[in-house]
């Protein structure tokens, strides 16, 4: 019922949220929520990857998404693009919400899904092709009527990647380092402007002098853009993150908080192992 | 056998150890020599004949002459390749119409679309069309291809005629074009598909705008060797389309700019450079005589091509080698 609340308009936010923050105390966070999840059950085959999960994720807010390896995080962050249609196995149950719209339903259409949710993955994955044709490819295939250069530009600056990429526009993405490859990754996630952008482990590949960049990077995206982030690494989502989802094996969420209290005062025991290290 | 307090046996092995490795070794290479030679052996002697050939008949005849009868009976020897490389560019160019997009296409379903069930099936299909003898191929291309084009398109149409012999040649390099395709595809990382999908694009903008441009120097090298393989097809061309070297009425197009009209060629019946090499070799003739050795040059004249095409294969393939 919360969400119904939640997803209120944001003229009406001004007065609402104070009385539903309080109301619903800490699950109802003061953004309308973005993405939720009711109920979501995921299996591969007869595997069950995700266990019944729900889950409200806020709008233009770093969410972290923490656990060991296979705990269903990666699939759950594939679910919410509807990335896990293009495995035959795969079977999804429940409900994912998209601005209140169950992205499931039979009438969507997961390319046009796809162009609202920008994705961003492990290992930096540039197209063959210019850093300018990386970054304008999702604008090409959406049809985009405007500035393509502009759009090229503004988006690696918000990359935070223009000012090592602007006289070389035309080289090969592939040409640049690591990091920059995964910067030019998110520049071209974002050239799109979609509304909610996936990160699955961005930093892993990465050294950590790139992996801090791409860090900052999260921080200012998150002023404009929802960032729901797939990590590994503990101090990264601690460092990063409004709001910290930990998955623990079997495709459970078992805590689901604001990220200081997730690292700080945990509820649940084996979230606090988890998160010191003693298991996982 | 050494005891376990001893230091381990590292000794040198056996001279007959040793031995036996060597050979395997020599072995080995002795193969790979083997190829070598003939290969070598192949060019000397096309060299050698083909120069004893151009002490007899000037270079610029053989190039620049419409006329190719080389049987002294009734008539003049001569010695001009044009006609025959009109048909053989004939057969080429037109069966590169029909392989390389059905090839190309049929890498693109099979890499991108087919699910792997169909795949397992459509593949093996596709190597037994490559492995049939290209004489049936001549031989359905004669007995029905001709019949039917005849009955419903072109009904002037001659029995032996370039286009049925052209669209089998084309319909047998398909396998080549699709399944080289096809591996250069399929070793585009799916990252990048991945990529792809994750900006919203569809299983066509996919295929098309990535995976498609990420292999195109497979795809390219796929294509060379496809029309390689059709200019040197003699078996398809011997039987259906006859072997009668003939120059098309070469027209005044625009501007005066000589063109020769395709339908002339296409059909009627015609001859190839490898078809024109067949006859000679199936006929009566000695060793010393002259259309022997325009046997030989005619064979130097396809190595020169295919030996360009192969190193234009492997500069395009070096030049738009993508590494991802």
């Amino acid at each position: 019922m919360s969400n119904t609340e939640t997803k209120t308009e944001p003229s009406d936010s001004l007065i609402t949220t104070d009385v539903e923050t309080e109301s619903n105390d800490r699950t109802a966070p003061s953004h309308r929520t973005a993405v939720a999840a009711r109920d979501l059950n995921v299996y591969y085959g007869d595997e069950q990857a995700i266990d019944d999960v729900s889950i409200e994720i806020p709008e233009k807010r770093v969410t972290a998404l923490i656990g060991p390896s296979g705990c269903g995080k990666s699939t759950f962050l594939r679910c919410i693009n509807r990335m896990n249609d293009m495995i035959e196995v795969c079977r999804v149950e429940g409900d994912v919400e998209f601005g209140g719209k169950n992205v499931y339903d039979a009438d969507v259409d997961p390319v046009a899904l796809r162009r609202k949710i920008g994705m961003v993955f492990q290992k930096p994955n540039p197209f063959p092709k210019s850093i300018r044709d990386n970054v304008a490819y999702g604008l090409k295939i959406q049809g985009f009527d405007g500035d393509v250069d502009a759009r090229v530009e503004e988006s690696l600056k918000s990359a935070a990647l223009w000012d090592e990429v602007k006289d070389q526009l035309d080289s090969s993405g592939l040409d640049l380092s690591g990091g920059q490859q995964q910067r030019l990754c998110i520049a071209r996630a974002i050239a799109p402007d979609p509304e909610v952008i996936l990160m699955d482990e961005p930093t892993s590949a990465l050294d950590p002098v790139a992996a801090s960049k791409i860090e900052d990077l999260i921080d200012d995206l998150a002023e404009e853009y929802t960032v729901i982030i797939v990590t590994h690494n503990m101090q990264q989502a601690a460092r990063i993150s409004d709001r910290t989802a930990v998955f623990l094996t079997g495709g459970r969420l078992v805590e689901y908080d604001d990220t200081t209290k997730i690292f700080e005062d945990p509820e649940e025991q084996r979230v606090e192992d988890y998160i010191t290290g003693k298991f996982g | 056998m050494t005891d376990s307090t001893e230091s381990p046996d590292l000794q040198r092995r056996s001279g007959l150890t040793r031995l036996k490795e060597g050979t395997y070794g020599g072995f080995f290479a002795a193969c790979a020599v083997i190829t070598l030679l003939t290969t070598v052996a192949i060019i000397a002697t096309l060299l050698s004949d083909a120069v004893m050939f151009f002490a007899e008949v000037p270079i610029r005849e053989f190039l620049t002459s419409t006329s190719w009868s080389p049987n002294p009976r009734g008539g003049g020897q001569t010695f001009g390749i044009v006609a025959l490389v009109i048909g053989t560019l004939t057969v080429t160019i037109t069966a590169a119409f029909v392989a390389l997009p059905v090839g190309t296409l049929t890498a693109i379903y099979l890499s991108e679309y087919a699910t792997s069930n169909a795949r397992s099936i459509l593949k093996p299909l596709l190597e037994i069309l490559a492995g049939i003898p290209t004489v049936v191929y001549g031989y359905f291309a004669l007995v029905y291809v001709t019949p039917a084009l005849k009955a419903t398109m072109f009904p002037e149409m001659s029995t032996f005629n370039a286009l049925s012999a052209s669209l089998m040649v084309g319909i047998m390099t398909i396998p080549m074009v699709s399944s080289i395709s096809e591996d250069a595809m399929s070793a585009v990382p799916d990252d990048l598909r991945q990529a792809g999908y994750g900006l919203g694009a569809t299983k066509f903008e996919v295929s098309t705008g990535i995976v498609v441009p990420a292999s195109i120097s497979g795809i390219a090298s796929s294509y060379i060797l496809a029309v390689s393989r059709a200019i040197g097809e003699t078996m398809i061309v011997v039987v259906a389309m006859g072997a009668q070297a003939q120059m098309p009425a070469v027209r005044e197009g625009l501007l005066g700019v000589p063109y020769i009209n395709p339908a002339d060629t296409l059909l009627d019946s015609g001859m190839t450079i490898t078809v024109a090499m067949v006859q000679i070799a199936g006929g009566d003739l000695t060793g010393g005589t002259i259309p022997y050795d325009a046997m030989f040059a005619l064979g130097l004249t396809l190595f020169v091509v295919t030996l360009v095409m192969n190193v234009l294969s492997d500069i395009i393939a070096e030049r738009y080698r993508e590494e991802y």
